[in-house]
């Protein structure tokens, strides 16, 4: 699947506003790359724009496979998972259903989704419904279909802002494991990673 | 089980609401339709003789106030962002969506309808045709009404927006329903009428999941 | 033709000597029209009335025009993603609301003498336009509720398709609707066949509707395209 992400001279611009211009990295298998910058930088747009919901004004986004560059639309469908500041979990429902079709939707099946769960010690919360979840619970939730449904390429946009520290921890390892298994990791933060990561300022 | 079924499933749950969903639309039907007899008076010939087609509109506009936040729930928790991201593409997704909301309000609306044409005269023989057409323009109601939910996500007003976006374009299931139903109770031949108006469903449910996949992609950008 | 005009400076300068050309044409062909038509016999039936024809058929004709050239524009705009094209569907929206509006009043003024109604909802013809004309609305709406420009005009866009897909299909289901009520309606007099004293004016006032609509059209485009600028420069220098 993925195993490179290159950025070439990306431009983004919402309304009248230029974002950011000439923008340029590539993100390799086994590699974090972490994107700072100030508020309104544009880091959640160049996230997005990676997973094809914005047309960027110039510039490319490229996923390279083995062979060369993969076909954009199915890298992205099959291989990306994009985390954002919504967890896209429905408050009427049950975490647990809510959490296997998550997983199921992305590629895995129930039994990756409640054993993912117990790793990130949300067993107990799965029969209630998301909505007396916590923040950083719901959080936590999200994040498990990242360990359940594997995808090369993780897009994660603050992804530990909510978190406790124990939490955090447990997610720098679940990162540190995706990383050494191939996988690649884009995130927008504010904070260091728990990991070893390249920095690029969006605003420079 | 296979990811379109899980997804329509999801959707399904989502639409039902705890049953909210479907009381609600029927609810409205029901109470918009008293409004007649109570402004038209009770004379029963003059209800019987429009019984049909007021049944159909206000069907129609039953339809449409209950498709409000098909779309909407989903893009503003962020869900949407995941399902464009998964291995089924966004037609698809739209079309599950429609699938569900018919399968929720259309059919419970389809079968309340009969029972609100008798209550306002309509003959019990009619009962049968005026069950088919409300399902099959259901579908175009669904369709269509998922068309104008998708198109409104941009703009965060759903409800009215929708009705006024929508309502000219079902000008074609309103005629060939109402045909339908109106034929058929006055013994003239209805085959034509409810064979356009499946025609016209048909074509719905394979044209539209394009527009709602392109209205949605515009709403996340 | 239509590629080199897709170059907004090369646009701004064609219409700029198109459209009052265009409108020079219009009052040409409308006048000689009108001006035939005022001047045939009256309609052994219908008497003088019928010569509001000439102001409200070619109306109708030039709203479904108009419709066909947002269709148009849309389609051009949401597939070249094309800013001009865009101002001009935006354009053109407002037109044909006006065309069809014109078209409405005249066909009620045409029927009120006629038949003692305001409205006459036997005719296939005014039933189609007053649709069309909600289609208008609709897209007008759609746009104006949208705050995100790039994002109204797409879906507008998206729903401007739809519409033309949709708009034969409703013209076929109200002509057909009229058929079925047959015994209900009001048949127009002449019906189908018009008398060819009466047809060389339509013609006239049709194709000077449709140069008035074209010069009007330019016009408001050009006025969109100045809009657009004069809200860039002021972003500009906002931001700057």
């Amino acid at each position: 699947m993925i195993s490179a992400l290159h950025i070439e001279n990306l431009a983004l611009q919402r309304g009248e506003k230029v974002l950011f211009r000439g923008v340029h990295f590539r993100v390799v298998a086994g590699e974090a790359m972490a994107l700072t910058g100030p508020n309104g930088a544009g880091k959640t747009s160049l996230l997005r724009a990676v997973a094809g919901f914005i047309r960027p004004v110039s510039g490319r986004v490229v996923f390279e496979g083995a062979d060369g560059p993969l076909p954009v639309d199915d890298a992205r469908r099959a291989g990306c998972h994009l985390v954002g500041h919504q967890d896209g979990l429905k408050a009427s429902r049950r975490a647990g259903d809510e959490l296997i079709f998550q997983v199921r939707w992305c590629g895995g099946d129930s039994a990756s989704a409640l054993a993912a769960a117990e790793h990130m010690g949300l067993t107990r919360l799965l029969s209630l419904e998301v909505r007396v979840l916590s923040e950083g619970q719901r959080r936590r939730l999200a994040l498990v279909r990242l360990i359940a449904s594997p995808r090369p390429l993780w897009l994660l946009d603050e992804p530990l802002a909510p978190l406790d520290a124990a939490s955090r921890s447990l997610f720098g390892a679940v990162m540190t494991r995706h990383l050494a298994g191939g996988g690649l990791i884009v995130a927008a933060v504010h904070d260091p990673l728990p990991l070893p990561a390249r920095m690029v300022d969006i605003s420079a | 089980m296979s990811v379109l079924t899980a997804l329509l499933r999801r959707e399904l749950a989502l639409a039902w609401a705890r049953g909210g969903g479907a009381l609600l639309a029927v609810g409205f039907f029901v109470a918009a339709t008293v409004m007649l007899p109570l402004a038209l008076g009770p004379a029963p010939e003059r209800l019987a003789a429009v019984s049909g087609g007021v049944t159909w509109v206000v069907l129609a506009l039953a339809s449409l106030l209950s498709l409000d936040r098909m779309f909407e729930r989903d893009f503003e928790d962020g869900a949407l962002d995941l399902l464009a991201l998964g291995p089924l593409p966004l037609e698809m997704v739209s079309a599950a969506k429609c699938l569900a909301q018919w399968t929720v309000n259309g059919a419970p609306l389809a079968a309340s309808a009969p029972f609100v044409a008798v209550a306002l005269g309509a003959r019990l023989t009619t009962a049968p045709m005026i069950f088919a057409a409300a399902a099959l323009g259901g579908v175009a109601f669904a369709f269509l009404g998922g068309t104008g939910a998708a198109l409104a996500l941009a703009s965060r007003r759903g409800g009215v927006l929708i009705a006024v976006v929508v309502l000219p374009l079902l000008t074609p299931p309103v005629i060939f329903g109402g045909a339908a139903v109106a034929n058929f109770t006055a013994g003239l031949p209805w085959a034509t009428a409810i064979t356009l108006l499946a025609a016209y469903a048909l074509a719905c449910v394979a044209l539209t999941p394009f527009a709602m996949a392109a209205a949605c992609r515009n709403a996340q950008s | 033709m239509f590629s080199a005009l897709a170059n907004p400076l090369r646009f701004m300068a064609f219409s700029r000597w198109a459209a009052p050309l265009l409108g020079v044409l219009a009052t040409g062909l409308i006048g000689s029209g009108l001006w035939l038509g005022l001047n045939a016999p009256p309609d052994y039936q219908q008497g003088e009335t019928v010569k509001i024809m000439f102001i409200h058929v070619p109306a109708a004709w030039t709203s479904m025009l108009a419709y066909a050239c947002l269709g148009g524009a849309s389609f051009v705009s949401l597939v070249f993603r094309h800013a001009l094209a865009d101002a001009a569907a935006k354009a053109v929206a407002p037109l044909g609301a006006a065309f069809t509006a014109i078209a409405l009043i005249t066909g009620s003024l045409w029927g009120r003498p006629m038949w003692g109604a305001w409205w006459v909802w036997g005719d296939a013809r005014l039933v189609s336009v007053l649709v069309l004309l909600l289609l208008f609305v609709g897209y007008m709406a759609l746009r104006a509720s949208i705050d995100d420009e790039a994002r109204g005009a797409r879906a507008a866009e998206i729903l401007a398709l739809v519409g033309l897909i949709n708009l034969p299909i409703v013209k076929f289901s109200v002509e057909w609707w009229n058929t079925l009520h047959q015994g209900e309606s009001i048949m127009r007099a002449g019906g189908s066949t018009l008398a060819p004293v009466y047809l060389t004016p339509l013609l006239l006032a049709g194709a000077g509707y449709a140069a008035a609509f074209g010069a009007l059209w330019l016009e408001r485009i050009r006025a969109e395209v100045w809009r657009r600028r004069a809200t860039s420069l002021a972003l500009r220098a906002a931001l700057a």
